[in-house]
Order: C-alpha cells, then structure tokens, then sequence
C-alpha cells in the first residue's frame, strides 16, 4: 500500500518554508510579549511553540492520508463544521462581548478558523465536479452559495464580522476562479449593487456607525483610528534597517493594541525594517505561489480546487492583516498566517499547509 | 474518476491559475509600495514620532448628571477638583521633581517616590496619580513652581458634591470606585478601573442614565510631556439630568423632626404613588464617600447601632403592630365575621387557652364595635377577630394588600417584610401554628414584619379609594438641553377589590382615631384639615427577658418599643400619605404622631406651605 514515490515527491520545500516562517513568528512573538509586565503574556512565546508543535502533528495526521478520501466525506466534514458553530452559539465563552469560543477546560478553541477548512473542502467537492469552461451559471451557484451564507451567517451572530467576511473573501475568490457565466456575472453585480443600498437603509443608526468605522477607522481616534496611528508610527519607525531585535520602542511602552496577535507584523516591520519587512512579504509571497504552483500540477479537479482554496486562505489573511496594520484596509480581526499568536489559527494554517502537501505529493499517484 | 467530467480540457485549470498568480503579485506589490511609503520616505518623521513617544490619547470624562428634586431645587452637582499625576518619563530627574512637590503636597519625597514605584509596572509615559481634590491654594502654589515640576500634570476632573449634606443620603445614594466584580460584569462597558459608579440609591439605579460617555482626544505632546497639538477630539456626552419625585422642603423637615432618634418617615402622593421625602435616621456624609474616607470612618459607620448605611424607610423591617388592625378589620368585615355592628367586651385582657392575653389599656375599653375598635385600637376586639378569622385567612388580605413583597420602588435592597401561613411556620420551625398566635398576629405582633414603605402604600391605598401605585421616585429625566428624554407616569400596582362598606369603615376609625375623643392620635388633630391614621407601638423584645449588661441604660432604651404612625390627609381625597417609625420611640401617639402632623402641616400649607401649593398646580 506505501508508496516509495510519496516519500520520493514529498515537497520538502513547503516544510522548509513552514518552519522558517513559523521561527520568525515566534521570534517576533517572543520580541512582543517579553517586555509585558504580566507574566500570563511573558510566556505566550512558549505557548505558541507549543502550538507550534501541535500544529506540526496536524500537519503530518493531514498529508498521511490520501487528500480524495475528503471528498467523499465533505458533506459529513460540512456538517460537523455547522454543528461546531451552532455549539459556540449556544456554548460558547463570552469574550469582550463576543461569543467566539468554545472552551473545554485546559484549551479555548475557536471553531471559525477550523471551519473555513469544511468549506473550502465542500467548495471545492462541488466546483470540481460542476466545473466547465463556460463558467457557472446562477442556477448552479445556489449551492454553494448557500454553503458559504449558512457558516456565514452563524459567525456574523457570534458576531465577528471580520472572520465572517473572510468567509465570503474565500468563497467568492474560489468561484470566481472556477470562472462564472457572464450574464450570470452581470446579474449578480447588479443584483449586488441594489442590495447594498437596500441594506444600508434598513440598518440601525449605531450598526451604520460601526460599518463606517470598521471602513474608515479615523472616525474613531480613540480606538481602532488610534491603533493605526500607532501601528503605523511603528511600522514607519523601523526605516530602512529597523531598530534591532527587541529594540522597538513602540512595542515595549505598550502604545500597540494586541501586538501579539493582529499587529505583530507592525512589531516585526519596527524591529526589522524594510529590509527584515520585505523578506516576511517574499516569503508569503513565495508560500502563496507554492500553493498555486500545487494547484496547477495536481492531476485531479478537487486536488486543484482544495488547493487553490487553502492557497487563497492564506493569501486573504496575509493580505488583510498587513494591509490593515498599515492603513491600507479596515480594522479588522485577522491573524497573520503562521506569525500571530493563537492556537487555532496556527493549527489551521498547519492543516491548511497539511493539505497543500497532500495534494503535492500525490500528484504522480494514479488508481 | 468517472464524477469529475465535463472538463474538456486539464490544462484549463492550470490557466487559470497563472492568473491568480499575477492577481497575487499585483497585491503583494501593493503592499510593497505601501511598505516602502511608510518606512522608506516617511521613516525619519516616523522615527521622530516615536521617539518622544508623542502621539497620547487623553481621557475626557462625561460630566454625571445632576439631580434635582420635584420643584427643580438642586439637590447634587459636579464641582471641579484639581488631581495632581507625575508622568515620570517628562518629569526626570524623577528624584528631584518629587522633591520639590513633595511639600506642596504634604507627603514626604519618599511616600511619593514609593507611589511612582508602584506602578512601575505601568508605561513610564502614563501619569501616576499622586493627589486627588488638592486645594486651590496648593494649586496655586504648584502653578507657580510650574518650571521646577516637570511632568508634573494637574487634571480637573468633576466632583460628585451633594449640595445638603446628610440629607436625603438613602434616596440619593452616593458613588464609589467601581469594583473588579462590577468591571467584569459586562454592566459597565465604558469604565475603567479608578472610575466611580452608584453604589447606592438613585445613584446607582439610574447610572446608566446619569453616566454619560467618555470622551477623548489625541494629542502631540513635546519632550516635556506638554501637549502641543490636538490631533482629533471625541466629545465626551454628559450624562442626563434626573427630576426626582422628592420635595426638599418636605425633606428637610421630615429631617429636623427625626433628627437625633433612629428611625424613618415616608411620604407620598396617595394620587400618584409619587415618593414626597423619604428619610432613614441616623444618615451619613455623602461627599466622604467620594472623597474618600479613612477605615476609622468606616469602620464607625457600619458598627453603628443604628444602623446609618440602611434606609429604613425600604430596608427595615418592623412588627407592624397596631397599624396592622386595619388589615384584621378588613379581613373579619369582607369574611363576614363581624360586620359594622358586632361588639365585643373588653375587660382589658383576654382569655384564650391557659394565657391572658392583655390589652393596652389596663382598664379596658368596654362594649367596642370596628370603628372604635380601630379608633381607641383596642387589643382585645382584634384578639377576637383575630381567633374567628385565623392565621391563613388574614395572610390572604395582608397579601392583597402589598404586605409580604417589595413595593417596587426604584430604589436597591428592598426588603419583603413576612406574611406568616401555618404552612409557612411549619416549614420553618417544624412546629405546628398555635391557636394563640391568631391573636398576636392580629394585632400586628408575632412574625408579621413589615417595611414602612409597605405600610405606606397600603395607607395611600385606603385613602385614595384603592388604588395601589407603585412608588415612584422619579419624575422626569431630561438632557443637558433641558428635553425631556423619559417621563415617569403613575402605575397602578393593584386594585383592592374590596367592598364600599368596609372601606368606609375603615376609613371613618381611621378618622376617628385622630379626630374624636378617646383616639389614640387625637393629639396630633389639626384644625385645618382632619387627618386620619393609625398609631402603632411595637414591642421588640419580651420585655421578661433580662440581659445583664455593663451599660443599663443603653440596655433600656433598645429594648425600648418602636413608634408607629401612618396617615393620610386630608380624610377625603388626600393629598399625601405619611409613615412614620421611630425606633425605640415607646409609643406611636407621642412620638410618631406628632412627625407625621409636622408632615402634613408642611405640605398641605403651614408656614411655607400655601405658596407651594400653588407653585405646584
């Protein structure tokens, strides 16, 4: 049953790539936490190796099996992915008026980042057998586009609206890449394009005020609007050649909000420069198009689908996070991939990482 | 393989992939620009802003509503008060700084520095709070040395300052640091630790409403900590201003007439269940509160015997006593036991069983029928009652009457009061109710406890026709422009349902009792306006038990009963009710009448009362 080839094709590259990335974050991480004055946050460095490890047997327990067994479970995957959100809703720990958690005890899990896994992979099931060079036509997008509204509409209620739209981030950019019909494309931005306004009109004062702070967080310079100031005179501070390893400022008087988990590249781009910043974004960067690179050798349709979908995962966090601790897009509460803290964002990001190996190392394999 | 179909070619994939890759770079190359903008071209201004650190978000406080009474008479208000903070980063040398304040302050350097030390663990740029409410001469003089005392910061911040001190301390309430409990509750999103909250009284039951939200700016401050430019401001917005139901005159004077004794007076508007005063005797310093008060003062207040911190007036809860008759007459009248006519003798006691039961009156009051039973409050007629109509019976109409449950006014720690049932008795002491219990329960005695705003509202329910409002101790709630924002209205919280004929009688022993000879407030008439009530003495102890103490006469005065007296006035359609419970007071007609008069004469036009009384229409 074991194949030589599959240790002859494994994609050491994609490790490599992994634990690299993987030592800067908790680098980055042991640089923003060990100046804290609580002890609970001195040690979030160890934690994350922890993690770190954890998410590495993941990783193994995801590329051991063959990726096609998936697709015969997606629906099943699906399933308890759904359960697992109706069980925060119902279960779940109150976090700063949130309820994003599921806690068992020793460790606090939060199900949303595993569950863009159970999408992708069902996206994936359904676009690779639907899939035809015309593109979709409306009729045959209401699957998934209830697959993607139904974990969506769950993860608003929790509520986390930035998690929520990464949702439809991933499910739209998937769709979009198995191509649509263009009248179909039409219909759907016009439909779009009449919907916002609708919505706009019927929300609340208070919920309009809070979409047009998350879009332009200078309306509210004592929150969000002054963490971007602040993330930014970091970020700006590091110049060239950085101030050194430990050496920011910014991130020891405590002036960032969350520096160890949303704004840890802001930590890292004051430290490292534009010199240490360009390397992590080359080495997203290269991470990325591994993944599509994956995609497009893999010999089956769901191969390359789940690839592509995992691949833009992680292209939308790097890209939102970044984006956002340097001004460029709307506060919102996304990890960076492999670099912020969090044991669940880590292990998905492994699992993810798991998958795109999956598909590597299995694309000369034939039944 | 069969399912994937429909693809014609493989390599379409792949195409479409290559496009990704170029969206992918497209983005990454806009990051790459936005990364250089910032650390490249700006990352000597960048560099410049943090090295000092400059950018800091002050905290602007919402000033807390203010609180007036009834006619708009300011009862609390906000006062600015100077704190001084170090912000040790802009202040060094830290040492000497500190030593120059330190006498200006009245600490010494090191009770300072050891301050500073403490929250070391806080950024070296946030202030250090050092004094709190200096006086304007200290100010003055910190002004003054201002070049000496770098980083040195002076906040106004609004005091709460309650205008008449002492006074209506219980309905007010005052504020206190808000709790790691209550920060952690999710009750309170916009505080933080330091800040004050209610933690009692209107303060604490309108604090969302008197609260505000806190505003901010950001600020670029140079070396010396001085801010040099605001960037952005947020408002703070005030909170709300309330309109209590309370009127200070008649506050006051409830205050004057209790003062020196412990004890409560509760007035109210028998039309609406509009609170009028609400005093608890002994009170306590409310501004000590939110200046802060050493443990000593503490310590002192809540040892206090008579119990200063409880407002009585909603908290305590007392024997009814002889106020209770009213609640056994209308309880044998609509049961049918006795009606208008029914007379019982009494001899001056009662035999029940093995016991005398006596009444107050050593002589006795002879041939009684209910009104003048209710009148001379004769023991002995309600003992009888009391025995025909029996324990759950009784328990029945006191419970339709608002006895038993909290009154529901806006105000914490209501207490209940008790309504004994035999059930009730048997599930506590596991001894069956006794025959004789009827008896001491009819008169008011026994387990029955009440709160004198309980008795308040069943007295202004008897006198209105039978309404039961709830109390009610707001009025209105307006914003800083003077709009009123929410407006209270009377609520009825039940009807007694009970006949035309048994009201009337009550009432008219009601009258008697203060109008006619032989009344037990007969005293306390007033030429004016008839004014009908109730007196009560309640016993607080077996007066058999002797305790040995060193102080004898303290010994004495605590087991001393405690005076009631609740009416209302005028007779027909009154225009307030009054409570009133002096504890240890002996005996209702002499030491609670009189108060509750006091009340009445003040309010429906004594002295200073006729031009309220239009100023009030």
């Amino acid at each position: 049953m074991f194949d030589r080839r599959l240790v002859q094709y494994f994609d050491w590259g994609m490790l490599a790539l992994t634990l690299v990335l993987g030592a800067i974050g908790v680098l980055t991480l042991y640089s923003a936490v060990v100046s804290g004055s609580e002890t609970p946050q001195r040690v979030l460095y160890i934690k994350q190796m922890l993690w770190f490890g954890f998410g590495l047997m993941a990783m193994v327990a995801c590329f051991l099996f063959n990726y096609k067994t998936l697709d015969r479970w997606a629906s099943v995957i699906y399933a308890a992915c759904i359960l697992m959100l109706v069980a925060v809703l119902f279960f779940g720990k109150y976090v700063g008026g949130s309820r994003r958690w599921l806690d068992f005890g020793f460790v606090s899990l939060q199900p949303s980042e595993l569950i863009k896994l159970g999408l992708i992979i069902s996206l994936a099931r359904y676009y690779s057998r639907m899939a035809t060079p015309k593109g979709f036509t409306l009729r045959q997008l209401v699957i998934p586009i209830v697959l993607t509204l139904l974990p969506f509409a769950l993860i608003v209620r929790q509520p986390d609206l930035g998690t929520a739209m990464l949702f439809l981030l991933i499910a739209g950019s998937m769709t979009v890449y198995m191509k649509i019909e263009r009248r179909s494309m039409i219909t759907l931005v016009t439909a779009g394009a009449i919907a916002v306004p609708l919505v706009w009109f019927f929300l609340k004062g208070y919920q309009k005020r809070r979409i047009l702070t998350f879009l332009n967080p200078d309306r509210d310079p004592l929150g969000a609007g002054y963490h971007i100031i602040q993330s930014k005179i970091a970020i700006g501070s590091g110049a060239i050649s950085g101030k050194g390893f430990l050496k920011g400022s910014q991130n020891t008087l405590e002036f960032l909000p969350e520096q160890h988990t949303d704004f840890i590249f802001s930590v890292l781009a004051e430290e490292w420069g534009f010199m240490g910043s360009m390397v992590m974004l080359l080495l997203f960067l290269l991470l990325i198009v591994w993944g599509l690179n994956i995609a497009a050798s893999s010999r089956d349709p769901f191969g390359t689908v789940l690839a592509v979908g995992v691949t833009f995962m992680i292209f939308w966090q790097v890209f939102i996070n970044i984006g956002m601790v340097m001004g460029l897009m709307p506060v919102v509460g996304v990890p960076l991939p492999l670099i912020s803290y969090g044991g669940s964002s880590i292990v998905t990001i492994m699992m993810s990482i798991g998958l795109l190996i999956n598909v590597s190392m299995r694309r000369f394999l034939f039944e | 393989m069969t399912d994937y179909l429909k693809i014609a070619d493989p390599e379409w994939f792949k195409q479409r992939v290559t496009g990704i890759v170029f969206c992918v770079f497209a983005a990454f190359a806009l990051l790459a620009v936005r990364l250089f903008h910032l650390q490249v071209i700006g990352g000597e201004e960048y560099r410049r802003l943090s090295a000092s650190n400059c950018i800091r978000l002050e905290s602007i406080d919402a000033p807390r509503g203010l609180i007036f009474d009834r006619t708009g008479d300011m009862m609390v208000d906000n006062r600015p008060a100077f704190d001084v903070s170090i912000i040790p980063r802009d202040a060094r040398p830290v040492e000497e700084t500190v030593g120059n304040l330190a006498g200006l302050l009245h600490f010494t350097a090191e009770e300072l520095m050891e301050k500073i030390r403490e929250k070391r663990r806080l950024a070296s740029y946030k202030p250090v709070l050092l004094r709190k409410d200096i006086g304007r001469n200290t100010l003055a003089a910190i002004e003054v040395q201002r070049y000496d005392l770098p980083g040195v910061v002076i906040n106004v911040t609004p005091r709460r300052h309650y205008l008449y001190d002492q006074s209506a301390a219980h309905v007010l309430g005052y504020l206190g640091e808000i709790s790691n409990e209550e920060l952690s509750c999710g009750k309170f999103p916009d505080c933080r630790p330091g800040d004050f909250v209610g933690k009692f009284g209107v303060e604490k039951t309108f604090e969302s409403v008197l609260r505000g939200e806190r505003g901010g700016r950001q600020v670029e401050v140079n070396a010396k900590g001085q801010v040099v430019r605001v960037l952005q401001t947020v408002d703070a917005r005030p909170g709300h201003n309330v309109y209590l139901t309370i009127d200070r005159g008649l506050q006051q004077k409830a205050e004057e007439m209790l003062r020196g004794a412990a004890g409560a007076v509760v007035a109210m508007d028998p039309g609406t269940g509009e609170i009028l005063a609400m005093v608890s005797s002994p009170s306590f310093d409310q501004n000590a509160f939110v200046s802060g008060m050493t443990y000593d003062q503490w310590e002192a207040l809540i040892s206090n015997p008579n119990r200063p911190m409880e407002n009585k007036a909603v908290q305590g809860e007392y024997p009814p006593a002889s106020t209770y008759k009213i609640v056994t007459a209308i309880a044998g009248l609509e049961e049918g036991v006795i009606d208008e006519k029914t007379t019982f003798y009494c001899p001056g006691f009662h035999r029940f069983g093995n016991r005398v039961y006596r009444c107050w009156k050593k002589g006795g009051h002879g041939s009684v029928e209910v009104v003048r039973a209710l009148a001379e409050s004769c023991d002995v007629f309600f003992y009888q009652v009391g025995q025909r109509v029996g324990v759950d019976r009784l328990a029945q109409y006191a419970t339709a009457l608002g006895l038993g449950s909290p009154t529901g006014v806006a105000l914490d720690h209501e207490a209940d009061g008790l309504v004994p049932t035999s059930a009730w008795k048997r599930k506590k002491t596991g001894i069956p109710w006794q025959g004789g219990e009827n008896l001491s329960i009819a008169i008011g005695q026994g387990y029955n406890l009440v709160t004198p705003i309980q008795m308040l509202g069943l007295f202004a329910a008897i006198g209105n026709g039978g309404i039961q409002y709830r109390p009610q101790i707001l009025k209105r709630i307006e914003n800083t422009q003077g709009e009123v924002v929410r407006s209270e209205s009377p609520t009825e919280a039940a009807r007694i349902e009970f006949s035309g004929k048994t009201m009337e009688l009550v009432r008219r022993g009601l009258w008697e009792a203060v109008n006619t000879v032989g009344g037990t407030a007969f005293r306390s008439r007033w030429s004016a306006v008839d004014i009908s009530g109730k007196t009560g003495t309640a016993q607080v102890v077996g007066r058999k038990e002797e305790e040995t103490a060193d102080d004898q006469e303290e010994v004495a005065h605590y087991h001393k009963d405690h005076a009631w007296f609740v009416a209302y006035a005028p007779s027909e359609e009154p225009k307030i009710a009054v409570a009133v419970i002096v504890e240890h007071g002996e005996h209702g007609s002499s030491t609670a009448a009189p108060i509750a008069r006091a009340m009445i004469e003040t309010y429906l036009g004594g002295k200073s009362g006729g031009q309220k009384l239009a100023k009030r229409e």
